[in-house]
C-alpha cells in the first residue's frame, strides 16, 4: 500500500496527487497518442466518437453530478451547438470565430434554460429540460433557412487555419486536444471556489447559501457552463457525423447522455471518460456481436454436427438485429448498474484499485455505507 | 454596546403565530441562549436571522446595520455564521472541502481566471487553507481532514458543523442545538469549545440549547421562549427558577 505524504498545502490543489499518478497519467496519454498508428481507420474512428461522447459526459457530469441538476435536454445543446457551427461554416466564417460563436449560442441558451432550474429541483426541472429539448427539435426541423430541416445539412470537413483536418487521424487529434482541454478546464474549476459551490448545491441547498453560495448565480453558471462544453461537442460532431438532421438531437440522445454519467459514475472526472467509453463502443460491440455469432455458432453446429446450436445462434443473431434492442440493452444495463453498483464504472474501478494496493488485506467491508437518518426536518 | 438586536420581530405560519413580537439584545462577547419547550419558536428565530424566513413584522440590526432585507447568501459575509439542528453538511465531500466551501463569502476570484486557475487563484486557495487549518487545529480534526462527511460518526459531524461556521470568520455565531444527540463526554467537550470560541476568539454566540447543563455552564444570560413568546431574560440561574419558566416545562 501506498501512502502520499504531505509536506506543503499546494499538494492538495495540485492536478495530479503525485509523481507516480502523474507519471500514469502520462503514460495513459502516450498510449492515446500513439493509438491511431496502431488501429485501423474503422477503430480510431470509433475512438474519436468516445472523445466525443467524453465531452458530452464532462458536460452533463458538471451538471448532474456536481450540481445536482438533472437535464433530460442535453441533446438540444448539442444541436444548437452542431448547427450553429455548421450555418455559420456555410457562410464563410473561419473555423475558430465559427466554434466561438457556436458555444457562445449554446452558453446563452443554457442560461436561458437555466432561468427556471433556479426555482425546480428533481423530476420537475428534468420535465422542463425535456419540453425544451422537445421544442427546439421542432425549431431545427422548421427553421429550414438555417437547418435546412429533414433535407439535411451537410457539414464540411474542418479547415483550421488552412490546415485541413479531413483526414480521420487528424480529426482524431483535433477531438482529443478539445477533450484534455475540457478536462483540464473543469478540473480547475472544481479544485476553486466555483466547483466546491457546485458540490454544496448538491448536498444542501439551506447550508450553502448560509455560507454565502448565492444559489442562483452558481446554478446558472453551472448551467451556462454545461451547455458551453455541449456546444463545443457539437461543433466536432456535426463535423463527425457529417450530415445533420433534426431526428438525430432526440430524446432518446439526452437519455443516452445521462445513461453515460450514472454508468460512468456520478461525481467523478474520471466517469465522463468511462462511461463515454461504455456508450460509444456499446454499438459497434453489438454490431460485431449480430455477425459473429450466428456465424460462430453455424461453425459450431457443423463440427459437433448438433443442428440446434446452429438454429440458437440465428436466433440471437435475429433479435440482435431487430430494432430497439440497442435501446433495450442500454436499459437494461442502466438498471443493472443502478441496482448493483450505485457509484459507477469509476466505483468499481475504485475497488479494484483498493484491492490490489491493499492486496492479502482487503475487507469488503471498506466500501460498505451506514445509512443515516438525520434529515426529517429539512427547510425546503 | 450590543451586536445584535431583534426588535419585535414576528413571523405567521397560516394562522400560527411562530414567533410573536420578541425581542432581545446579544451582548458583544457574551453567549446568550434561547430555551423553551418544542415548537416554542427557537430555531424559527435562527432561520428569521439567517434570512431563510421573511419576518412578518419587526427589524433586525446586526452590528448597527438593518439586516432585515439582507438576502440569505449575503449574511455569512457580514459575520454571522450558524449550524443547524439536524446537521446539514456536504455530505459526499471530504471535511476539508466542507471547511473551504465556508470561506465561500471571503472569495476574490472571478469565474475566468478560476477557469484557468491562475496563480492569483492559487494563491487564495491556500491562503484559505491556512485559515481552515487553523480551526482544524482548534477544535482537534486533523485525523479527519481527508474523510467523507458520509463516513464520520454523528460526533464528529456536529464537531465539523462548528467547525465550517467558524471557518468563515464569524463575528456572531448561531448554535442551533449544538449538543442534541451527542453523549456527556461529547457534550463536556461542546461546553469547553463554546467558552473557547468565546473567550479565546472572541466570537459572540447566539444558542438554541435544551440541555440544562450545558445552558447553565457556558451561558452569561438566557431568554426562555413559550408559544413564540418571551417568558423571561436573565442568568441561567435566575431563568431556571422563573415560576413562569417552570410550568412552561412542567404544565400546571
Amino acid at each position: 500500500m501506498r501512502f502520499v505524504f504531505k509536506t506543503s498545502y499546494a499538494q492538495d490543489i495540485q492536478i495530479f496527487r503525485d509523481r507516480v499518478d502523474a507519471s500514469w497519467y502520462g503514460l495513459l496519454g502516450l498510449v492515446v497518442i500513439a493509438l491511431p498508428f496502431l488501429m485501423s481507420e474503422y477503430y480510431v474512428g470509433e475512438t474519436t466518437w468516445v472523445f466525443i461522447y467524453a465531452l458530452c459526459g464532462l458536460s452533463l457530469m458538471v451538471l448532474v453530478g456536481y450540481t445536482g441538476l438533472v437535464s433530460l435536454g442535453h441533446a438540444a445543446f448539442l444541436g444548437i451547438g452542431a448547427y450553429a457551427h455548421a450555418f455559420f461554416l456555410k457562410n464563410g466564417i473561419p473555423w475558430i470565430p465559427s466554434v466561438v460563436l457556436a458555444v457562445l449560442i449554446t452558453t446563452a441558451s443554457g442560461i436561458i434554460v437555466g432561468l427556471p432550474a433556479l426555482r425546480m429541483t428533481g423530476i420537475y426541472l428534468a420535465i422542463a429540460t425535456l419540453a425544451f429539448s422537445v421544442i427546439i427539435q421542432e425549431v431545427f426541423s422548421r427553421w429550414e433557412y438555417v437547418t435546412h430541416g429533414f433535407a439535411g445539412m451537410p457539414v464540411d470537413k474542418p479547415v483550421i487555419l488552412g490546415v485541413s483536418f479531413a483526414d480521420d487521424r487528424a480529426f482524431y487529434y483535433l477531438c482529443l486536444f478539445f477533450l484534455v482541454l475540457a478536462l483540464w478546464l473543469t478540473r480547475n474549476l472544481l479544485r476553486s471556489p466555483t466547483g466546491r459551490a457546485w458540490v454544496a448545491i448538491r448536498d444542501s441547498e439551506i447550508a450553502a447559501q448560509s455560507m454565502g453560495v448565492n444559489l442562483a448565480i452558481y446554478k446558472s453558471i453551472a448551467f451556462a457552463y454545461s451547455a458551453a462544453l455541449m456546444g463545443l461537442a457539437g461543433a466536432l460532431f456535426a463535423h463527425k457525423i457529417a450530415y445533420l438532421a433534426p431526428d438525430i438531437f432526440t430524446i432518446l440522445l439526452s437519455i443516452q447522455f445521462l445513461l453515460l454519467v450514472i454508468v460512468g459514475g456520478l461525481g467523478s472526472l474520471h466517469g465522463a471518460v468511462f462511461g463515454a467509453i461504455f456508450v460509444a463502443l456499446l454499438p459497434p460491440v453489438i454490431a460485431i456481436l449480430r455477425d459473429s455469432i450466428p456465424a460462430s455458432m453455424a461453425d459450431a453446429a457443423q463440427a459437433t454436427g448438433i443442428g440446434i446450436i446452429g438454429m440458437l445462434g440465428d436466433a440471437v443473431g435475429n433479435f440482435l438485429k431487430k430494432p430497439g434492442v440497442e435501446a433495450g440493452i442500454f436499459g437494461l444495463i442502466l438498471v443493472l448498474v443502478i441496482l448493483l453498483e450505485p457509484l459507477g464504472m469509476y466505483g468499481r474501478w475504485i475497488k479494484i484499485r483498493v484491492f490490489f494496493s491493499t492486496f492479502p488485506m482487503y475487507k469488503r467491508a471498506t466500501f460498505k455505507r451506514q445509512r443515516t437518518y438525520m434529515r426529517s426536518e429539512r427547510l425546503r | 454596546m450590543s451586536i445584535f438586536q431583534a426588535d419585535s420581530l414576528s413571523i405567521n405560519f397560516g394562522g400560527i403565530k411562530a414567533v410573536d413580537g420578541v425581542s432581545f439584545d446579544v451582548e458583544q462577547g457574551e453567549v446568550f441562549t434561547i430555551i423553551g419547550p418544542n415548537g416554542a419558536g427557537k430555531t424559527t428565530i435562527f432561520n428569521l436571522v439567517s434570512r431563510i424566513y421573511e419576518p412578518t413584522g419587526g427589524k433586525l440590526v446586526f452590528n448597527g446595520t438593518d439586516i432585515t432585507n439582507v438576502p440569505p447568501h449575503r449574511i455569512a459575509a457580514l459575520g454571522i455564521a450558524r449550524t443547524f439542528q439536524n446537521i446539514e453538511l456536504f455530505e459526499h465531500a471530504t471535511l476539508l472541502q466542507n471547511l473551504l466551501l465556508a470561506r465561500h463569502a471571503h472569495k476574490r476570484s472571478g469565474f475566468f481566471s478560476e477557469l484557468l486557475f491562475l496563480p492569483s487563484v492559487r494563491r487564495m486557495e491556500l491562503e484559505h487553507r491556512e485559515a481552515v487549518e487553523k480551526v482544524i487545529e482548534f477544535l482537534d480534526l486533523q485525523q479527519y481532514r481527508d474523510s467523507f462527511i458520509v463516513n464520520l460518526p454523528y460526533g464528529v459531524r456536529k464537531v465539523t458543523e462548528l467547525a465550517r461556521a467558524l471557518c468563515t470568520d464569524p463575528k456572531l455565531l448561531l448554535l442551533d442545538e449544538p449538543s442534541s444527540g451527542l453523549n456527556v463526554e461529547e457534550t463536556d467537550d461542546m461546553a469547553f469549545w463554546i467558552q473557547d470560541i468565546r473567550d479565546l476568539l472572541g466570537i459572540t454566540v447566539l444558542m438554541v440549547e435544551h440541555d440544562m447543563s450545558l445552558v447553565s455552564a457556558v451561558s452569561d444570560r438566557v431568554m426562555a421562549l413559550n408559544y413564540g413568546r418571551p417568558i423571561t431574560t436573565g442568568t441561567p440561574g435566575e431563568v431556571q427558577s422563573h415560576p413562569e419558566v417552570v410550568r412552561a416545562y412542567l404544565g400546571g
